[in-house]
């Protein structure tokens, strides 16, 4: 029981970050605005979040402009994506546990 | 740490992250039914415009050639597909607002592009077909480039659209080795398989 919880990822636990990682483990790459419309988030929230992902080098950015707008968009690494599968497993190791 | 339950939390949140960003879930049963029927309503004018009074299971061998009756049957067309578009329209968008969700987003975005790039291939080819004369293969060639229009787009859309493309390209297929009966299968196609899969979506994700 311990050394499934200690396989959590920490960064992940947090239920934003984990969502954010599902959408871009799920699609090639996501843009700003559209990942806060699917999480229903702020600006500063979400910007919050994709700084901490980002500090882990689980995802990669890419800042652009479309049509004089700022347009960033985001991509798993294999690293965000590798931690993304292990936290899945340890959280359905969890679960199945539990029942 | 957290409770298990809320591990289970999570673990729902990522299934329903995943499919709302990867799935155009919006898009109604309902409106494939009502699209299959104004198809039907679309082929049965049609019928009496050109074919009447022969049966329609007759093998029709002759094209038609006057531009009264193409421009009207053009017409047709245009009519069925702008009925569907505006319904399909009307009816995702109210979808989309039950469940809170934005209809045009990333998701239909990529969505569109990815049905766009067969059906507009598909369309240009059956200009060229009947402008070459081969109005026999025209009506085959809609229903494969729509069927793979479909399993295209079905990475984006429930499962099911895949199997529903693949029926549209077999249909077309068995419809190339029967020409002259454009106009049943054109029913078959996107009539009776719009009603019938329209009513089975219906069934299992709208009520």
């Amino acid at each position: 029981m311990k050394n499934i919880f200690e396989s959590l990822d920490k960064i992940l636990e947090n239920r934003a970050r984990l969502q954010i990682m599902s959408v871009l483990v799920s699609n090639d790459s996501y843009d700003f605005n559209s990942l806060k419309e699917l999480l229903n988030s702020t600006d500063g929230h979400l910007a919050s979040h994709m700084k901490a992902l980002e500090k882990e080098k689980y995802i990669s950015i890419n800042k652009s402009f479309v049509e004089r707008k700022p347009n960033t968009k985001y991509k798993a690494t294999a690293k965000g994506i590798a931690a993304f599968k292990k936290h899945l497993d340890a959280l359905e190791a969890l679960v199945k546990q539990q029942k | 740490m957290k409770e298990i339950p809320e591990y289970e939390k999570d673990l729902a949140s990522i299934r329903n992250m995943m499919e709302r960003s990867v799935k155009f879930i919006s898009l109604s049963g309902m409106s494939g039914v009502l699209s299959g029927i104004y198809a039907i309503l679309g082929a049965i004018a049609a019928y009496f415009m050109v074919h009447y009074p022969i049966s329609p299971f007759n093998q029709r061998v002759y094209s038609i050639n006057d531009a009264e009756t193409l421009s009207q049957l053009t017409l047709i067309a245009i009519v069925v597909l702008t009925a569907s578009l505006v319904t399909g329209f009307l009816f995702s968008s109210r979808k989309a607002r039950k469940y809170n969700e934005k209809l045009w987003n990333a998701t239909t975005k990529k969505l569109l592009i990815n049905l766009c790039i067969p059906l507009f291939t598909g369309g240009f080819f059956i200009l060229i077909l009947l402008y070459t004369g081969h109005f026999g293969v025209a009506a085959p060639a809609s229903l494969i480039f729509y069927g793979l229009a479909l399993i295209q787009g079905s990475a984006n859309m429930y499962d099911e659209v895949r199997y529903l493309g693949f029926c549209e390209i077999v249909l077309g297929l068995v419809s190339a080795l029967f020409p002259g009966y454009g106009l049943i299968f054109w029913v078959m196609g996107f009539g009776i398989l719009h009603v019938v899969y329209g009513t089975i979506m219906h069934n299992k994700y709208d009520r």
